[in-house]
């Protein structure tokens, strides 16, 4: 008896020896992994520091031996990024806001009211989101050109807060789940479509609404095609623009080019790294349907 | 006033059928959502239609001028341009490539986390970082790295010695596309881990619990019982990606706009209709191609929904 008990608890070592190799390994591959994916990133930001003659040295480097703050000062203010900055500020704020704004009396409407035409303009939003955003450049463009709607902050804003399919989408089932009683009460109170919808639903929707905001925000903030096909003054480049341009110009200025990706990655990074758990529940709210 | 929506009581949503509303109503309701639709109307449907119209013109953008009618000749166009095709090839390459990639890639990396470890959440985070930053920075970090000399060309070059160093990546006509195509997945995997990491995680661990006593290994396990489960999840992941891909447009045109531009050999449908109508101003044609374009994610995405739509249940 004793012996085979000796015998069971070396084989079970054995066993747990081997699955804690093979934990250690797969632990080991995942941050391997995680080393790529970050690497890149990483050599960016520490490019930004550097002094351009040490930049695409051989043996290339991670960590700057002359680090500098002169290539962000130059970004800065003298190439304008910080105008740029400002553009996109006032562009994706006021764009997101438009957006989450209608797009959740939409879903307001879609999910909770019925009336003529409701399947029918709702799966016309659902069906126009097959059609990725860069197609219809071409068309906006003519028509923004016809309208004085080109080279301005507004026909960026225009365009960029009618993409609102997605967070209509999104929306629409958290509006539909919310319990009836709570609307037929303020009914008795006298309260109408639009006081249920401002004083009772967006309240309540708040969770939702951030993660819409934040999907909104982040395409917004990083739109390109829309922005460089619309826009031709360089006092109104939103940052993507700016650093495209400034790019295409001064191809081998890399430090000065990194220092402003820099400038315009850290907000939505941050943004990213404090509210991760709205990216990830935007996700799952568009699973689900 | 908090209300619990996690109870599983099911409250009467929306209102009944057969409901009267009042005619102020009515109107209210249709005030609600006049704002929402005016912009989406004439923003996002009335540009599809625009479009439409024009491809069948030989379109003028002097909005004095006449565009004459063209009838299908635009279309016709297309179908006997040697840079269509190309572009075609190149971007129906680029998806599969880069739809396939994402995709193992990421499910691999979420069967990898898919487990209690210690600091699961910062290995997702560090995993998104690429999904959250812009194409724009990316493309240009990729150019960067990619550069004659750079990153990857010295570790695979002359410390792995796995290729001859000192390759053109993205000037050679041969590596451009492909030097894009890793970029695409570098992108994307992180988004793929993430759906992939909560179709995971729905699926119930007594199902695996079974099959382990049944005697099944981790393979057999994989194959009769994750992915089938997860196919769903896996069918709309690659019906997104896929659209995704083949619009691919930013890296395309920042490659092309520094004159690296190796000869349409990364030109995708889009950035070819794009030129097409903003720098020669042919927009009849650009917009031609982008219904064709239009018409082909489409049927794609229907075949992709057909084939993954039925769900299994244990």
């Amino acid at each position: 008896m004793r012996a085979t008990a000796n015998h069971d608890l070396a084989a079970h070592n054995q066993y747990r020896f081997g699955r804690l190799t093979r934990s250690l390994l797969l632990y080991l591959v995942a941050i391997a992994g995680a080393f790529i994916m970050v690497v890149p990133l990483l050599y960016m930001l520490s490019t930004a520091f550097m002094p351009n003659q040490y930049v695409l040295q051989t043996p290339p480097v991670l960590i700057p031996t002359h680090p500098t703050f002169d290539n962000f000062v130059a970004a800065w203010s003298a190439n304008n990024f910080g105008g740029a900055f400002l553009n996109s500020v006032i562009v994706a704020t006021t764009a997101t806001v438009i957006t989450v704004l209608l797009s959740s009396m939409l879903a307001f409407a879609f999910g909770r009211y019925r009336f003529p035409g409701r399947t029918l303009l709702f799966y016309l939003m659902l069906a126009t989101m097959t059609v990725p955003g860069t197609v219809l450049v071409i068309p906006q463009f003519v028509m923004a050109s016809r309208l004085q709607l080109t080279n301005s902050l507004w026909g960026l804003i225009i365009v960029y807060s009618a993409g609102m399919a997605l967070s209509v989408y999104l929306l629409k089932g958290f509006f539909e789940e919310m319990p009836q009683d709570l609307f037929d009460a303020a009914a008795i109170d006298g309260c109408g479509v639009f006081q249920s919808f401002f004083r009772i639903a967006l309240p309540l929707a708040r969770p939702a609404l951030a993660a819409v905001a934040i999907f909104a925000f982040s395409a917004n903030w990083d739109e390109f095609t829309w922005a460089i096909t619309s826009i031709n003054d360089d006092s109104l480049y939103t940052l993507p623009v700016a650093i495209e341009q400034f790019y295409s110009n001064h191809a081998t200025n890399w430090g000065v080019v990194f220092a402003a990706t820099t400038i315009a990655v850290i907000p939505m990074i941050l943004v990213f790294l404090l509210l991760q758990r709205y990216f990830v529940s935007g996700i799952a709210g568009a699973m689900k349907g | 006033m908090r209300v619990s929506f996690a109870s599983s009581v099911k409250v009467r949503t929306a209102r009944p059928r057969g409901i009267s509303y009042t005619s102020r109503q009515r109107i209210a309701v249709y005030l609600l959502i006049l704002p929402g639709m005016a912009l989406f109307l004439i923003w996002t449907l009335y540009p599809m239609i625009y479009a439409f119209v024009m491809s069948f013109f030989d379109w003028n953008p002097n909005p004095a001028a006449t565009s004459p009618f063209a009838g299908l000749s635009n279309y016709a166009e297309a179908f006997s341009d040697p840079i269509f095709f190309q572009a075609f090839r190149n971007v129906v390459a680029y998806t599969v490539v880069t739809v396939l990639g994402q995709m193992a890639l990421g499910l691999a990396v979420a069967l990898l986390l898919n487990r209690k470890m210690m600091g699961r959440g910062a290995f997702r985070a560090l995993y998104y970082l690429p999904v959250v930053t812009s194409w724009v920075v990316v493309t240009i970090i990729f150019i960067y790295i990619f550069s004659t000399n750079g990153l990857v060309d010295y570790i695979f070059g002359n410390i792995l010695h796995l290729i001859p160093p000192d390759q053109n990546w993205l000037g050679n006509t041969n590596l451009a596309l492909p030097t894009l195509m890793i970029l695409g997945i570098w992108k994307g995997v992180g988004w793929n881990m993430v759906v992939f990491l909560a179709g995971l995680q729905s699926i119930p661990p007594d199902l695996y619990e079974a099959a382990r006593v049944d005697g099944a290994n981790s393979w057999q396990v994989f194959r009769s019982i994750t992915l089938p489960l997860l196919r769903p999840v896996l069918g709309f992941v690659s019906v997104v990606l896929m659209i995704g891909s083949f619009s691919t447009f930013i890296p395309v045109y920042i490659l092309t706009s520094v004159g690296d531009g190796p000869l349409h050999s990364t030109e995708t449908l889009l950035t070819y209709a794009y030129s097409n109508a903003l720098s020669s101003f042919d927009f009849g044609y650009g917009a031609a191609l982008t219904y064709i374009f239009a018409a082909f994610i489409f049927a794609l995405a229907l075949l992709q929904i057909r084939l993954t739509r039925y769900q299994i249940h244990y």
